[in-house]
């Protein structure tokens, strides 16, 4: 237990560090995503074709390939961070996750919603900001809640292309230690357990909170017994 | 001078195989208001999505005062804003209160300052007679009400022209008075108006003219009385003594 004592300014960067590169690639996933969808929805035959194969092709490639290929690829042009390989890579992969996550959202729309922007001179690209993401992303954040959990996690892939992360310095300490592997892995167990929770649960308040008249909504669960 | 506000040419449109509208023509002059009916699926709902383009027809012209609605891009949603569309089933923004439904097209279409938007939108659910269910989410409201909302929502617009696609038809028929009574106070303002209705006595008492029209042509057309007495055609004829038969003669309604 000593060593986690010892060690805990290390492991706290790599988690931190983890967080970040949650965080970041998440967020680039997002944007990304939901522009791959409107391409795919509203594109028309060209754009729609081409989000289509960007989307196909990224997620017929395991991430641990594909972080190989961007540092390979990346590193030798510029002079870039694996941090940064790492949050532009996964942040590729997670768009054309979330992109079949926000299609489904935005087909879930009835059309007569678009029809009606349109009908008031709204332009399309205005149409669906205004209209069409904010009702569907309030219909997705079920599934986006399992792309958060799955690709958090997935940050532990970082590892391969050298980043400080949490796993990686476990694996210093259990080198330089020789022992302590259990429990450093379990630390870390722990670690991305208590990260998912905390994100689904947020997650989870936000789609409560996000709750418009005429939506479905999770059944509430209260432990405590109340006396009426 | 009278001014024809909005001018149809020749209109065609076919979706694969199946011709649904095969050469249709037709001028509304400011202030007038006409009717459109015919069995289902003759093209009366494609006809008014073509005035403002939500459908391209394949061949024919649409022009709003002198301006073809029908060729170039730029101008559609310039174009679309004067023209208003009420809808079958509201198509009310799901996730916007009833202000926010007419709101929305003031800030983000006409980019009216946000506090005279709202000023606006309230007098224009004033005029529907909703102005208290302002912050009442569509899921929230009757039938009725959402569709007075999607009047509004048009009105607010001030367009010079607003096309209704069977406003009433998908509403309890104890809410149809509310809709037909809002319409009617606008078309006693003067807005030009193209409907597609069944509701006949509404359309006898505020119409210039009733169009006929069947398997994607304009059989007939005339004024409401001369229309309803003495129908030309045998089929015009079948048809109004059915819609009779199922919405009554309207004489005693407004």
């Amino acid at each position: 237990m000593d060593i986690l004592v010892k060690e805990f300014p290390s492991l706290l960067q790599g988690a931190l560090l983890v967080i970040k590169i949650a965080a970041g690639h998440l967020a680039l996933g997002f944007v990304l995503g939901l522009i791959l969808a409107s391409m795919e929805v509203y594109g028309g035959k060209i754009i729609s074709l081409l989000g289509r194969t960007i989307q196909k092709v990224i997620r017929g490639i395991p991430a641990l390939v594909l972080l190989m290929l961007m540092y390979f690829s990346l590193s030798r042009l510029t002079d870039v961070s694996t941090t940064f390989v790492a949050i532009v890579a996964l942040g590729i992969r997670s768009a054309a996750y979330q992109s079949q996550v926000f299609r489904g959202g935005i087909k879930a729309i009835e059309s007569g919603q678009m029809e009606a922007a349109l009908s008031i001179g709204m332009r399309k690209l205005r149409a669906i900001r205004r209209i069409i993401l904010p009702q569907a992303l309030r219909l997705v954040i079920g599934p986006w809640s399992n792309i958060y959990t799955m690709e958090v996690k997935d940050v532990s892939l970082a590892y391969s292309i050298g980043v400080l992360e949490i796993l990686r310095r476990a694996r210093f300490i259990i080198r330089y230690t020789h022992g302590n592997a259990l429990l450093l892995y379990t630390v870390i167990a722990l670690f991305y357990f208590i990260l998912t929770r905390l994100g689904n649960t947020l997650l989870y308040r936000l789609e409560a909170k996000l709750w418009i008249p005429g939506f479905e909504r999770r059944e509430k669960i209260r432990w405590s017994r109340r006396k009426e | 001078m009278i001014e024809k506000l909005l001018v149809i040419e020749d209109l065609h449109k076919s979706f694969g195989t199946l011709d649904v509208l095969k050469g249709i023509s037709l001028v509304l002059e400011m202030g007038q208001k006409k009717v459109i009916i015919g069995p289902s699926g003759t093209g009366k709902s494609t006809l008014l999505r073509c005035v403002n383009r939500l459908t391209t027809p394949d061949s024919g012209r649409v022009y709003l005062d002198g301006v073809e609605i029908t060729n170039g891009k730029g101008q559609l949603s310039k174009l679309r804003q004067q023209i208003g569309m009420v809808f079958q089933h509201f198509n009310l923004f799901v996730h916007l209160n009833a202000l926010d439904n007419v709101r929305i097209g003031l800030t983000d279409v006409k980019r009216m300052g946000k506090k005279e938007a709202i000023q606006k939108a309230m007098a224009v659910l004033e005029q529907v007679g909703l102005a208290e269910k302002a912050g009442s989410y569509p899921a929230e409201l009757s039938g009725g009400q959402q569709q007075r909302v999607g009047i509004a929502r048009a009105i607010a617009m001030d367009p010079r022209i607003i096309l209704f696609d069977e406003p009433t038809s998908a509403l309890d028929p104890e809410l149809i008075g509310e809709v037909l009574m809002v319409m009617t106070q606008l078309a006693e303002e003067g807005m030009t108006m193209l409907l597609v209705t069944h509701e006949m006595g509404f359309a006898r008492s505020i119409c210039d003219e009733i169009i006929f029209m069947e398997d994607g042509k304009i059989l007939e057309q005339g004024p409401p009385i001369q229309f309803f007495k003495s129908p030309k055609h045998d089929r015009t004829r079948r048809f109004l003594h059915k819609i009779t038969e199922l919405y009554g003669q309207g004489e005693g309604e407004e």
